[in-house]
């Protein structure tokens, strides 16, 4: 069921080539920080160490970054989102964050499911 | 001595904080150790600049400095490029310049394994009188730096090395192993062999919600252990140097990396205290902060 669901949703995105190629398998991890409220705000700090020099200070997008509270972004399993920041992409200039220790990457994920939030409020 | 020393230490100084001031700092993944390469790659676009330095002192030699100034860039997600710059001051003798080197790393697997394979190509054109010892291959041992400046760097070392890195990251721990390869250009000279391998992980592995400078995650510790493995005429443990050397790495707030590590020799060939400093700078998007000048 949980493939399905995420088979459905990387169908309807019509932007974020990258979630699209990511396996569906990965869908199926859940995230331990989800609402969370310290998670997001130790996301928010890695994401401004690690990823903001890319993908923009308020995940915005710069250039070939893709902004991040985008849809696509926001509609994806967490776990794609892991995925994606565990393996990245090193032929389209996504790199591995890997290094950075499971449960941090996990918080980055939360705080980038909390952009969504933050848009509705 | 000591003013050449300082002198050094000056314009290290002045030139990390010229850095600092006019470029944009990241915090940098940077991994806790010296001689080991794990499989992280530098983040395309990104600058670092390292400053590794050894202090040592041969049985029956002077104490020294060797020193490594090195530039790293992220030119593809799957390639690093490095430059370094070689020196070394040694007390009671003199301080020199003893060379450059150049090392690529390609990434051979795109995502993460459970092994990550990484090639690397190194070329170095460096004098007798390095004293960096930034890695360990054939027979090198302590005699080789007891020789005065004057007489060692009258031999120049051209010489192509390459590695083989192995990476893994189980559990929050970063496991790597190097198998190196390493061959004088000058007629005669034999292929030297040598291996490095590390275990580091950080203190902790949950952020904090706040920034810090001393929080756990801030930190990273581990070991590593490195030696000569030979040559192909004479390859084995024996008659080389072989070291085992704590690691501590504390990654400061606002980009700037810190690394320390002491580092004992365990056969008589090896020095038998090695103590080694490194502090890193990652600067941010070199390239699109210079585009964005013109």
């Amino acid at each position: 069921m949980t493939k399905l669901i995420a088979m459905l949703i990387l169908a309807a995105a019509s932007r974020g080539d990258l979630i699209q190629r990511t396996p569906a398998s990965a869908a199926g991890k859940t995230n331990p920080y989800a609402d969370d409220r310290d998670a997001v705000l130790a996301g928010r700090k890695l994401f401004s160490h690690h990823c903001a020099a890319c993908h923009g200070r308020e995940a915005q997008g710069n250039g070939k970054a893709p902004p991040l509270a985008q849809p696509v972004v926001q509609n994806a399993a967490p776990g794609l989102l892991f995925h994606l920041i565990t393996n990245g992409s090193l032929r389209r200039g996504m790199p591995s964050f890997a290094a950075l220790p499971e449960p941090q990457r996990w918080q980055i994920v939360t705080y980038l499911k909390g952009l969504k939030q933050a848009d509705v409020r | 001595m000591l003013r050449m020393l300082d002198m050094y230490m000056q314009v290290i100084c002045i030139a990390t904080a010229t850095v600092c001031l006019l470029l944009p700092l990241a915090r940098a993944q940077e991994p806790a150790t010296f001689i080991t390469y794990t499989h992280q790659m530098e983040e395309p676009g990104n600058l670092e600049i390292e400053d590794h330095s050894v202090i040592g002192k041969p049985d029956g030699g002077n104490r020294f400095l060797g020193s490594a100034l090195e530039f790293e860039y992220g030119v593809q997600g799957w390639w690093t490029t490095e430059f370094y710059l070689d020196g070394q001051a040694t007390t009671h003798d003199s301080a020199i310049f003893t060379g450059f080197r150049w090392e690529n790393r390609f990434r051979l697997a795109s995502g993460e394994h459970w092994i990550n394979p990484v090639l690397y190509l190194e070329f170095e054109d460096i004098n007798g009188a390095d004293k960096g010892l930034l890695e360990v291959v054939g027979n090198d041992g302590q005699a080789d730096l007891l020789d005065s400046n004057a007489d060692s760097r009258e031999e120049r070392e051209r010489e192509i090395e390459a590695k083989l890195i192995l990476g893994s990251y189980a559990e929050g721990w970063t496991i790597a192993e190097n198998f190196i390869a390493e061959k004088n250009l000058a007629a005669g000279e034999p292929f030297e062999f040598g291996y490095a391998v590390a275990v580091t992980r950080p203190l902790a592995l949950k952020a904090r919600a706040t920034e810090c400078t001393f929080c756990p995650e801030n930190f990273q510790a581990g070991v590593e252990a490195y030696g000569g493995l030979g040559t192909h005429r004479n390859f084995g443990l024996a008659d080389t140097s072989h070291y085992i050397a704590g690691l501590l790495a504390w990654s400061l707030p606002n980009g700037v990396t810190l690394k320390f590590s002491p580092g004992f020799g365990l056969t008589g060939s090896s020095v038998p205290f090695l103590f080694r400093v490194g502090v890193a700078y990652e600067i941010e998007q070199v390239g699109r902060w210079f585009r964005s000048r013109r």
